[in-house]
């Protein structure tokens, strides 16, 4: 009996450490709407009321309004009908004109390289979880170092700085699984999101099933994303394959070899992810 | 003082992990140790202590993970420290075949509960790394077990090497 009595216990304080970490994960993350879970939870529940109340209100009205009040309603679907026609000619002039622009961009594509300002950075540690794929590096802000600050190696890509305390730096890594890069096959101008997987490989998401992609092509950063400077190696295509009617899916072998870095260099040059935090501050 | 130790051997492990997780971030065979020390402190000390090692090594290993959700990794430990806790009360876990099973299959289930929170809470669009979760379960038992076998030789070992001594005095 005092064995289930302890048992009994111990499974009150697991249920209410449990639910005291649903709520402190609940308050971090925010719905697809923008609004923490823990709102939109309570929010949802009033709303539910609320739906019941505006249901009932709303097909009373949509019956009025299909079935009874009909009025200038043939007057109105004339008028739409123009202002579809006028819209299809227009988008047939606007994707003329993207077309172009597209053509005017792959020969300028070269030009966008520049002299980028950096700053040299060692290693001091790595991530406390093997979850996330993150190293700490020995400059921070006292260096003129920024969240979302581009970082470097020899051979490519390292990841972006995702906090900065004075002294130190944490960059994620590209292989982690939350960071993502805009990214560009070198040889055929191919576009799509090069995304970490927690693992030593990364994903070219987003390329279209009609693009030219094959087996060692360079991929190389696109600057899209407004954190990563246009041209820097990534990796190279180390598989393709066909995912659903509209995709490929491609696995990426990173230029880096994450495990031996020492040395990084932070690129210190404003992108313009940078200058809009700094508006912002 | 058990208390002392654990919270000792929580720091050790966060310690130890970011000084040489660096040398394997990028292979698929990684070690949790602050996993290690919640199974481990859960099979020798039951379901409780488990639950508040899981909870509290979790929080703080999220904390200093800036790129997760802080909780998840607590939620996920507190699962298995608990579950682990109740396990090594009801059965006979001694053995080091036992025990590599029961870290193996903690970190099994810690992996599928932060992958799974991650895919439900949208926060990641992976399917399952199961390369990478076999290799860290592998790596979890194996320290697991020898940090078992470590703590049950190393008294028996030197006791056994003073009474040597004792003997050639004589």
């Amino acid at each position: 009996m005092p064995l289930l009595d302890i048992r009994q216990r111990s499974g009150y304080l697991f249920l209410a450490v449990m639910l005291g970490h649903v709520i402190l994960i609940s308050a971090q993350v925010t719905s697809r709407s923008g609004v923490p879970v823990l709102e939109a939870v309570t929010f949802g529940l009033v709303a539910e009321a609320q739906r019941a109340v505006s249901t009932g209100v709303a097909k009373v009205r949509r019956t009025w309004d299909r079935y009874v009040w009909l009025r200038g309603v043939e007057a109105e679907n004339a008028n739409l009908r123009h202002q579809l026609e006028a819209v299809q000619v227009q988008y047939q002039e606007r994707r003329a004109l993207a077309d172009r622009a597209s053509a005017l961009e792959g020969l300028l594509a070269l030009r966008d390289r520049s002299n980028l300002q950096t700053a040299a950075a060692v290693i001091i540690a790595a991530s406390a979880s093997p979850d996330f794929r993150t190293l700490t590096i020995d400059k921070g802000t006292s260096h003129g170092l920024k969240r979302d600050m581009a970082v470097i190696a020899s051979d490519g890509v390292i990841g972006r700085i995702v906090a900065a305390s004075p002294g130190a730096a944490k960059v994620q890594l590209l292989i982690d699984r939350n960071a993502a890069a805009g990214a560009i096959i070198e040889r055929s101008r191919a576009q799509g999101v090069a995304l970490g997987g927690g693992d030593s490989r990364l994903r070219l998401d987003y390329v279209s099933e009609a693009s030219d992609v094959v087996v060692g092509d360079l991929v190389v950063t696109s600057g899209i994303d407004g954190i990563y400077p246009k041209g820097f190696t990534i990796g190279s295509v180390d598989a393709v394959e066909k995912s659903g009617p509209a995709y490929k899916r491609i696995t990426i072998k990173p230029a880096v070899n994450f495990s031996s870095l020492e040395t990084v260099l932070v690129v210190l040059t404003q992108t313009p992810v940078n200058q809009v935090e700094e508006q912002k501050e | 003082m058990k208390t002392a130790g654990i919270i000792l051997a929580i720091v050790l492990a966060l310690v130890l992990q970011t000084t040489i997780a660096r040398f394997v971030v990028s292979g698929t065979v990684a070690v949790d140790l602050v996993l290690v020390v919640v199974v481990y402190v859960a099979l020798s000390s039951g379901s409780v202590p488990g639950l508040m090692t899981g909870t509290i090594a979790g929080l703080i290993q999220d904390s200093l993970s800036t790129t997760g959700v802080i909780g998840i990794g607590g939620l996920a430990k507190t699962i298995v420290g608990f579950v682990t806790g109740v396990i090594g009360t009801q059965f006979n876990i001694a053995e080091p075949v036992a025990r590599f099973v029961v870290f193996f299959a903690a970190t099994v289930v810690h992996q599928a509960i932060t992958i799974g929170l991650g895919t439900v809470l949208g926060l990641r669009t992976f399917g399952m790394p199961y390369a990478a979760v076999a290799g860290e379960a592998l790596g979890n038992a194996v320290v697991g077990v020898a940090a078992f076998q470590l703590t049950e030789l190393l008294p028996g070992a030197v006791e056994r090497r003073r009474t040597g001594r004792n003997r050639l005095r004589r």
